[in-house]
């Protein structure tokens, strides 16, 4: 099995839950409701952690540890999508976000549940119980607030029209994407792609909101192949801010 | 000493979930598997409730902490993903201790997590079904939140996972 390409598939699992962990997180504090400040600040610990499990899988494949590779790479070197990385904007947004991103999460961990990977395997059935919630969480909000009043189903609409084309970038394939369907490790973006549209077309069906044409939206590619917006270094910068004062410090 | 798989397994009882005292490492469903071999090395796998729970890497210390305590010196405790946790892994004892402590216990369920199973869990205080989930997300990762329209007291689930 080629190495290089579990690799590639690993560090896009791992990055785009580490940096929509480190954007959830960033609602601590600042919920609309308590129980909104704590749903976020729940999710981010659940993706940090599951970025962690991913990053141990690469790390018994040679790479540095968790903490180096989480700490130390700038923009250019992370594999997570453009859509993960956006800042959270206003509530209406982050939940579209949420909505669109975890949709897609739970298809690829049901998917690579069955990987010819072992290690990958085991993760993901862990993973997917736990992405679970996320969905549910998401789900409720987007049937709730998108059929509610007027100002909710505008702001609603307006975050996915502009949410979309990054949400679209999410499905950017690998240079090794071939190989892994080929191979059994990975069932391929399309795949995941085409499911993911099934599953929140159903729910957006239940509001008054509209999903566009997508044959008519560019996706934003990039993020797979470490071309980010403006907005990723400053978080890294921020998120590796106390690592940074002394690497070698004992936690 | 007598090095048995049932021996660990009694010394283990002792070590408890951190933010649950009254529950054992071994009622939760996280030691997963212990090995005696022939030159008496004791090995030790546990697995994660959630992935994301800081006190997994404190239960792990603890489980080595008391191996040392009573004198086995001989060990390996490995923390893996070869046996997933899932809920239904709670002993009936555990379910119990829960319940006592305040906490309602995780339904058995098919691992088919949907809205049904969230709603009307029985309160732990006064046992009625008339309750309503406030949030799938509590205090902690493993903890959802609920409101009891008998007793009109909020209560905490141990999360069906």
């Amino acid at each position: 099995m080629n190495e290089l390409a579990i690799k590639d598939l690993l560090y896009k699992l791992a990055d785009d839950q580490l940096i929509l962990g480190h954007r959830n997180s960033e609602w601590t504090g600042f919920g609309p409701i308590l129980e909104e400040d704590i749903a976020f600040s729940s999710m981010a610990q659940d993706k940090i952690g599951h970025s962690l499990a991913f990053y141990t899988l690469l790390q018994e494949l040679g790479e540095a540890d968790p903490d180096t590779v989480a700490f130390t790479r700038n923009a250019n070197q992370f594999h997570n999508s453009q859509l993960v990385e956006l800042p959270n904007g206003e509530y209406d947004f982050s939940l579209i976000r949420h909505f669109l991103y975890d949709n897609a999460e739970i298809i690829r961990f049901e998917m690579l549940s069955q990987s010819s990977y072992e290690p990958i395997a085991k993760v993901a059935t862990k993973l997917k119980g736990e992405v679970k919630y996320h969905v549910l969480h998401a789900n409720t909000w987007i049937k709730n607030l998108g059929s509610s009043t007027e100002e909710a189903i505008l702001r609603l609409q307006s975050s996915l029209n502009e949410a979309l084309p990054y949400a679209l970038g999410m499905f950017e394939k690998s240079k090794y994407e071939q190989e892994l369907v080929d191979t059994g490790v990975y069932a391929g973006e399309e795949a995941v792609k085409a499911e993911w549209l099934k599953r929140i077309s159903a729910v957006i069906e239940k509001t008054d909101l509209k999903l566009p044409d997508l044959a008519t939206i560019e996706p934003k590619f990039g993020g797979r192949y470490g071309e980010h917006t403006e907005h990723l270094q400053p978080l890294l910068d921020e998120m590796a801010e106390v690592f940074k004062i002394d690497p070698t410090a004992e936690w | 000493m007598d090095l048995t798989k049932e021996h660990i397994l009694t010394l283990l009882e002792e070590v408890k979930d951190p933010e649950i005292p009254v529950l054992s490492l071994v009622d939760l469903g996280v030691i997963t598997g212990v090995e005696v071999s022939e030159d008496d090395h004791v090995t030790v796998n546990m697995t994660p409730t959630f992935a994301g729970c800081p006190a997994m890497d404190y239960m792990k210390k603890d489980v080595e902490r008391t191996l040392e305590k009573h004198g086995i010196a001989n060990y390996t405790v490995n923390m893996t993903f070869d046996k997933p946790w899932d809920s239904n892994k709670l002993s009936e004892k555990g379910r119990q201790h829960l319940k006592e402590f305040g906490l309602a216990p995780p339904p058995k369920y098919d691992l088919i997590l949907d809205l049904d199973i969230l709603e009307h869990v029985k309160c732990p205080y006064c046992d009625s079904e008339n309750t309503d989930l406030r949030t799938p997300f509590g205090p902690t990762l493993c903890r959802s939140m609920h409101y009891c329209n008998n007793c009109k007291q909020m209560f905490e689930q141990f999360k069906p996972l």
